[in-house]
């Protein structure tokens, strides 16, 4: 299946047969390295965020994320989130439905271009918005006229960041919904449903978990996208910063704890989604076995 | 594009499909095509020698060859967790599972900041590797590993869902058949596997070549050494040239999107194989 | 059915939070031209008003942009103050300065492709002369404040670590066996040009004017540097907190404030024979304080660097003062020593520009040998 990120199901593969699975020793040994790595190359750095961050003390930790450059950078990254996520949900559940319940040429071109994004560096994601509404841009001088701002303002950032999370949820819906296949949508479309019965009734039910795990991702993105955003803000303090750049800004001041104040609160956001995440995967494991018996 | 034969019992087709090319067309193709059009201010000599001068070659170089390397590791270590997280049970997995998506949440320049202080002479793992005399910060390996990091979730979300629903009969009758484990693997579940650990791998290389937040802090920027295509696109800019930046990004662009290309038509084809079936 | 006027509704919220997206801060900027327009109006009668002194009605608060470049952040939070004070004690009127900082060059740019400052502090002037292109500076900014709009100055020294262990006095230590040097990387950084040019012009001094070798010294130099961070503050962060180098090249100011905030008891400054002169310029966006109605305020601001407490608060914050009284107070700090000056010595920023940092200048010839 096609998918960068993929819902994974609850199902428990355990279950096997015993002569499958491997030897106890062969699975520790695997699971130690599979540990270690992760250890090494995830967790280490997250646990350097944090140890930096307290380097200072308690007192300097929150003093740093209550400092009100740090809280508008907070809101001004949660407005961006607020907007970019759920209009790449609406696209995602869009694109996933054109493309996985009916055929069409291009489709593959189509898939690709919704990848694109993954794969574009943060650097040139900024720079083509630079391109189009620069005041040096195609649309710079129409826009200047009308007084209407655009890169260096929050629109901007809102486009950059929409960018960069194009693919999430619909990279995460598409091979779900393919591998669902289109019977059920199709007997109740037989049985006399409309269209969007059809999809509210049967299709996101089928979904959910899915999408659910997509806009997550694209959420943590949406907070965390440095590069893009960064060509794109102007840099005004209190004003055009997210935290990832108010991160940077306090970085180059010097005040490195304070920066890795700012940025475990960031890991912390993400880890609380994440956590979320876990929580609905598992009781949407629960509901399973009721949704039978009903 | 017109919805083919069969299939037109459900709706939605014009309105889903229309949606789709609208926003894409508006987020992705016409701010990308922005490219395309500054580089057209560029003559094909201009546009040749900039893309081509020996500077930017060698950082062609560097972050082909370390998004390649970064890309290798994650798709052996990837499946590796893949299969430990999917096969196997014991404590702590679903915290072991959660962290593999914590890379697509940090800001990068948190990576890049968090992973030099590390890896540095002065840090915690640098500082034990120093006396051997491994350089890690400031040398291809350092960029190498914070491509791995970023890179990484890419590859294990691909693998895992396929390894979840691999046939377990083909399996179970290659073992039955008295294949040994270690053959199993590689003549049966590898090959199977193969698709989506190339794509997880080609996503993570494509990536790798234009991550440029996480990799200035630990690269070093050492002209022909260390210096990557994103920084390059950067220092034009620096410059004031926009051209020369456009026209650097445009072979990164149409570079990622072949890769691309190649991997979904390689699934697709995959997919065909498999609805023939 | 309620559910699908449910998505009806949703859609069409999403659509309205695109279009306010889009137009949201078109809104804003109509609502900021509405209150700056009285200003205006309010500013160009009491130009005319100012001339014989007459009491004014104190007008609607006014904000301001200062677009800057990285090491000026401590200086202008401390001036941004002082001069709101002043302004407010003046006219009566509220004045908020934004901060913005960066890389000079970003900065430049950002201006250049519609970042609303309405003054621009940067690095060199060669920043400021590429905002001059597009027509958003006039011309001969360089002749509209005292001093070539250079209100302080600064040097480039070397910041060792403490007791010189590998007794770095001048220039031509730095190319000495096993010294490592950290310096940023000119073609990003606008300090990283000072020090490059510093560099080459003790060697051309050196060497009797012969290019040839003076290339051969800076290459040299370079060759000694094993990490080129792409901004001074990523540079001193590198010689500073990871160890790694054994001299910075770095601003006075800079060097300076890396020893108070992060170890008095780690580094040492040494001043080389000979360094250059480094003249941060100052201007007035034309256009954006012209569209703003902000031009009197951001020119009173600009003035205000040069006045006694501006130049104190340079000083304080490790700028050279061009105030002669003021300077007189810091002789204890500034010690003075030979300054090339980029004028005089190299014939402006756009020569030395074309002929060290563009591409396929002499920096790049260092880097590449055969090209």
């Amino acid at each position: 299946m096609a998918g960068a990120i993929t819902v994974h199901t609850n199902e428990e593969t355990s279950k096997r047969p015993q002569h499958i699975n491997e030897s106890a020793l062969v699975r520790f040994v695997l699971i130690g390295i599979a540990m270690l790595f992760l250890g090494l190359v995830v967790l280490l750095p997250l646990a350097s965020v944090f140890v930096e961050a307290f380097k200072k003390g308690v007192g300097v930790y929150i003093d740093s994320i209550t400092e009100p450059d740090a809280l508008s950078a907070l809101k001004l990254t949660l407005i961006v989130a607020l907007i970019a996520v759920p209009v790449n949900t609406i696209f995602g559940v869009a694109a996933a439905w054109a493309i996985s319940k009916f055929r069409f040429r291009g489709k593959n071109i189509l898939i690709t271009l919704i990848d694109l994004p993954f794969a574009v560096s943060p650097v040139i994601s900024g720079l083509i918005y630079v391109l189009l509404f620069g005041a040096q841009g195609f649309l710079g001088p129409w826009l200047d006229e009308r007084g209407i701002q655009i890169i260096f303002a929050v629109p901007g950032i809102v486009l950059a960041t929409v960018f960069v999370t194009v693919p999430f949820v619909a990279r995460e819906l598409i091979p779900l919904m393919q591998a669902q296949g289109v019977q059920e949508e199709e007997a109740a479309a037989s049985l006399g449903a409309k269209g969007w019965q059809i999809f509210w009734k049967v299709t996101l039910p089928n979904i959910k978990w899915g999408l659910l795990y997509g806009v997550i991702l694209c959420n943590a993105r949406a907070m965390g996208e440095f590069g893009a955003v960064s060509v794109v803000s102007g840099h005004i303090r209190g004003e055009t910063n997210t935290l990832p750049l108010h991160i940077e800004i306090l970085y180059n001041e010097y005040q490195f704890s304070a920066s890795f104040a700012v940025a475990s609160l960031l890991v912390m956001l993400a880890v609380v989604t994440l956590i979320v995440k876990s929580i609905v995967e598992w009781k949407s494991a629960q509901q399973k076995p009721a949704a039978i018996t009903e | 594009m017109k919805g083919s034969k069969s299939r037109n019992v459900l709706p939605g087709f014009g309105l889903s499909l229309g949606f789709t090319l609208f926003y894409l067309s508006i987020i992705v193709l016409i701010p990308l095509a922005a490219v395309f059009f500054k580089t057209a201010e560029l003559s094909w000599a201009e546009f040749w020698s900039t893309v081509t001068n020996a500077r930017v070659v060698a950082s062609y170089r560097v972050s082909f060859l370390t998004a390649f390397f970064a890309g290798l590791v994650n798709a052996v270590f990837g499946l590796l967790i893949a299969w430990v997280l999917v096969r196997y049970k014991f404590p702590g997995k679903k915290i072991i599972d959660s962290l593999v998506d914590l890379p697509f949440a940090l800001p990068t320049a948190v990576a890049g900041i968090a992973l030099t202080a590390i890896y540095a002479p002065n840090g915690w793992v640098g500082s034990l590797l120093a006396p051997l005399g491994v350089k890690v910060a400031y040398s291809p390996i350092g960029i190498t590993i914070a491509l791995i990091f970023i890179g990484l979730p890419f590859v294990v979300r691909t693998v895992q869902p396929v390894l979840q629903d691999m046939e377990k009969e083909t399996e179970e009758a290659a073992v039955m058949l008295g294949a040994y484990r270690l053959r199993t693997f590689w003549k049966v579940i590898l090959p199977e596997l193969m698709p989506a650990l190339l794509t997880g791998f080609a996503l993570a290389f494509a990536r790798g070549i234009g991550e440029y937040g996480s990799v200035v802090f630990i690269s070093g920027n050492m002209p022909l050494k260390t210096e990557i295509t994103p920084l390059l696109i950067m220092t034009k800019l620096e410059q004031y040239d926009y051209a020369g930046a456009t026209a650097i990004a445009l072979v990164m662009l149409v570079v990622s999107f072949l890769m691309l290309l190649v991997i979904n038509l390689l699934q697709w084809r995959m997919n065909r194989r498999t609805v023939s079936d | 059915m309620k559910k699908i006027t449910h998505v009806r509704s949703a859609i069409i919220l999403l659509a309205l939070v695109l279009v306010l997206a889009a137009c949201g801060q078109g809104g804003n900027n109509a609502g900021n031209k509405a209150t700056n327009k009285p200003a205006n109006e309010s500013s160009t009668t009491n130009a005319t008003a100012s001339e014989e002194p007459a009491k004014e009605e104190p007008k609607p608060p006014v904000e301001l942009l200062n677009v800057s470049y990285d090491p000026t952040r401590e200086l202008y939070v401390a001036f941004n103050e002082a001069f709101s004070k002043h302004w407010k004690a003046e006219t009566g009127q509220e004045v908020t300065i934004k901060q913005s900082h960066g890389g000079s060059g970003k900065q430049g740019r950002a201006v250049i492709d519609g970042l609303k400052a309405d003054v621009v502090t940067l690095a060199l002037g060669y920043d400021i002369d590429a905002i001059v292109e597009p027509g958003l500076i006039q011309a001969d900014w360089q002749s509209k404040f005292e001093h070539n709009s250079s209100p302080y100055t600064s040097t480039i020294v070397f910041l060792v670590r403490k007791g010189n262990p590998k007794g770095i006095k001048d220039w031509n230590d730095l190319t000495k066996e096993k010294v490592e040097v950290i310096t940023p990387n000119p073609k990003t950084s606008g300090g990283a040009r000072w020090n490059y040019l510093a560099a080459w012009g003790y060697a051309l001094k050196q060497n009797g004017n012969d290019e040839a070798k003076a290339q051969e010294f800076v290459a040299e130099l370079f060759k000694h540097v094993p990490v080129l961070d792409s901004g001074a503050r990523g540079s001193t962060t590198t010689f500073v907190e990871r160890g790694i180098g054994d001299v910075l090249l770095a601003w006075e100011n800079e060097a300076f404030l890396s020893i108070n905030e992060l170890g008095p008891d780690k580094f040492e400054i040494v001043y080389p024979s000979l360094s250059i002169l480094a003249e941060p310029p100052v201007a007035v966006v034309d256009k954006v304080v012209d569209d703003r109605g902000t031009r009197e305020v951001a020119e009173a601001y600009l003035k205000y660097l040069y006045t006694e407490e501006g130049q104190e608060i340079a000083a304080k914050n490790y700028y050279r003062p061009i105030s002669e009284t003021v300077a007189a107070k810091y002789t204890e700090q500034f010690k003075s020593l030979e300054l090339l000056t980029i004028d005089k010595d190299f014939g402006g920023w756009k020569e030395a520009q074309t002929k060290h940092f563009a591409d396929g200048g002499i920096f790049d010839k260092i880097y590449t040998p055969g090209s």
